[in-house]
């Protein structure tokens, strides 16, 4: 397996998110931003999760299911 | 006899094939029943009234002229609002798409049931833009549980669910892109399908995540299920993930019974997280069928994390421009997750597709030993309306993206799944999930079947009159 990443850090998901809707042109609520750094969390949470499984270069994306 | 619309799809057909009942008559029961009854549990945002009228008549006529009658003759039913229906907005459940110019024709599944004889009465009510497990709607209220009205009837689908319980409609349209058409189905304790993803055109639907959108039935048994989603298959219809092949019609083949089926429980995640009774409802489900084996899909756990990334990924690049331009007409709650789904890491999405392929292939070699797997549909019976948070493997998480727990692994790599109804006791149902290999949705139709003539499983319409 490989190394489990630093842990997501309040302030690294807060510089994240800033940056990210910055970059996309979002504009973001005041009220909303709790809300929205909870659930980058728990998205992020499962994007490592994911990225931490070891894949062979040659594994391709599976768009359809091909009987 | 004024209860056609608490009957089964089935009966309703064979009633008017039979010159029992007109499917006029049938249609001003339902409208009645939906007129009555809508305004307590919220499952219809639009009534085409007079569309379906003139659908009935149309049937009646043929069967005065002695012309053939589909499988469906006269049977009413609705979709979610994200289905295109002729002449309205498809809202997909947000006040942003209200303003869409009406749509110029009806989705092909719509097209295809009408074929077959069903007469559309309407459009339902769903999460916002499908991004839901609740089937509360903070522009249309709430699609309320049938069998308590102060409980979810589980979303996005909320309003199929709500109208098949509360004997609106004997069926109803759904889409299930995470969990949307067996999560209802569950918490209203009625049977839903969704079948093999790339099976059916999802023309005339509006997207939410391309590579997880499945259509599908909502009904009140699992003929009913066989007969709509029969009528529902056939060509891409411009839907590029639709394979091609010929219809496999299922119906013919449902009494078949369980011989031969090789029927297992999924442990692991599947048996983990969630209320003891709703790993009794599987259990009951289990000992019916002889089923004793339990089997596990590997990493079952990354697979839902995986389809969580995706539907947060490319859903929240579907709406980017709404969000730019109109975030103040998004539901809070759902805005949030868009947020936060933009910001995902692209080599993140990447990952996970490839993923996707991996747990695809493991999967399919678990398929090499048995033909049906067995698992819970939600980790707990209807939440109350309102409520924000559950336990889930011991922690308190949000309702909202949590409650497809057990059916977002399946969906993820397309799976036919039925969801069948188990009652426990006098309470609210619970739903069970029944899985098959792709493709093999007659696998999933014969056992769900099965259970129903047992006796195991069954629908229950709320009496709400």
């Amino acid at each position: 397996m490989l190394e489990a990443p630093p842990r997501l850090t309040d302030q690294a998901l807060e510089a994240h998110i800033d940056a990210a809707t910055t970059l996309l042109g979002l504009r973001m609520d005041p009220d909303d931003r709790a809300s929205t750094l909870a659930h980058l969390r728990a998205t992020m949470e499962a994007a490592r999760f994911v990225a931490a499984f070891p894949l062979d270069d040659t594994v391709q994306p599976a768009p359809i299911f091909r009987p | 006899m004024s209860d056609w619309p608490t009957r089964t799809a089935a009966e309703i057909a064979a009633a008017v094939a039979a010159g029992e009942v007109s499917a006029a008559e049938v249609v001003e029961q339902t409208l009645s029943g939906i007129a009555i009854l809508n305004p307590r549990i919220g499952a219809f945002t639009d009534v085409v009234g007079g569309r379906a009228r003139a659908t009935a008549a149309e049937i009646d006529r043929r069967r005065a002229d002695g012309a053939p009658l589909g499988p469906l003759a006269g049977v009413p039913f609705a979709v979610k609002n994200l289905f295109d229906i002729e002449g309205l907005p498809t809202r997909a459940g947000s006040r942003i798409n209200r303003d869409r110019a009406p749509a110029e024709r009806d989705a092909t599944a719509v097209r295809r049931l009408e074929a077959a004889g069903a007469v559309l009465v309407g459009g339902l009510n769903m999460g916002e833009f499908a991004y839901d497990f609740t089937g509360e709607n903070a522009t249309d209220g709430p699609s309320r549980n049938p069998h308590d009205l102060e409980r979810m009837t589980g979303g996005s689908s909320g309003g199929s669910g709500a109208a098949v319980a509360g004997g609106l409609t004997p069926l109803a349209l759904a889409t299930d892109t995470n969990g949307s058409v067996r999560v209802p189905a569950a918490l209203c304790g009625v049977f839903g399908l969704k079948p093999t993803y790339g099976r059916l055109s999802r023309r005339g639907v509006f997207p939410f995540v391309y590579h997880l959108d499945h259509v599908g039935p909502i009904a009140r048994s699992a003929r009913d299920l066989a007969l709509a989603y029969d009528a529902l298959q056939g060509p891409a219809d411009g839907d590029a993930a639709v394979v091609s092949r010929p219809p496999e019609p299922t119906f013919p083949g449902i009494e078949d019974g369980i011989g031969g089926l090789r029927i297992a429980t999924l442990g692991g995640h599947f048996a983990t997280g969630g209320e003891p009774e709703a790993f009794e409802a599987v259990r009951i489900v289990a000992r019916a069928l002889g089923a004793e084996r339990s089997i596990e899909f590997p990493e079952a756990a990354r697979a839902r994390a995986a389809a969580f990334v995706i539907t947060a990924a490319e859903g929240s690049a579907l709406h980017l421009e709404r969000l730019r331009s109109r975030p103040q007409d998004f539901d809070p709650a759902v805005r949030t997750r868009l947020i936060a789904g933009a910001a995902v890491p692209a080599a993140f999405l990447a990952q996970a597709h490839r993923f996707r392929r991996w747990f695809a292939d493991a999967v399919a070699k678990v398929f090499e030993d048995v033909d049906v797997v067995l698992a819970p549909a939600t980790p707990c019976r209807a939440p109350r309306l309102g409520q924000t948070t559950f336990e889930l493997n011991g922690e308190t998480v949000l309702v909202r993206p949590n409650l497809g727990f057990y059916t977002q692994p399946i969906s993820f790599i397309g799976l036919p799944a039925a969801c069948v109804p188990v009652w426990l006791d006098d309470g609210l149902p619970l739903g069970v999930q029944i899985i098959a290999a792709p493709w093999r949705e007659d696998h999933v139709l014969r056992v769900a079947r099965a259970l129903e003539r047992a006796g195991v499983v069954a629908a229950r319409t709320a009496r709400l009159a």
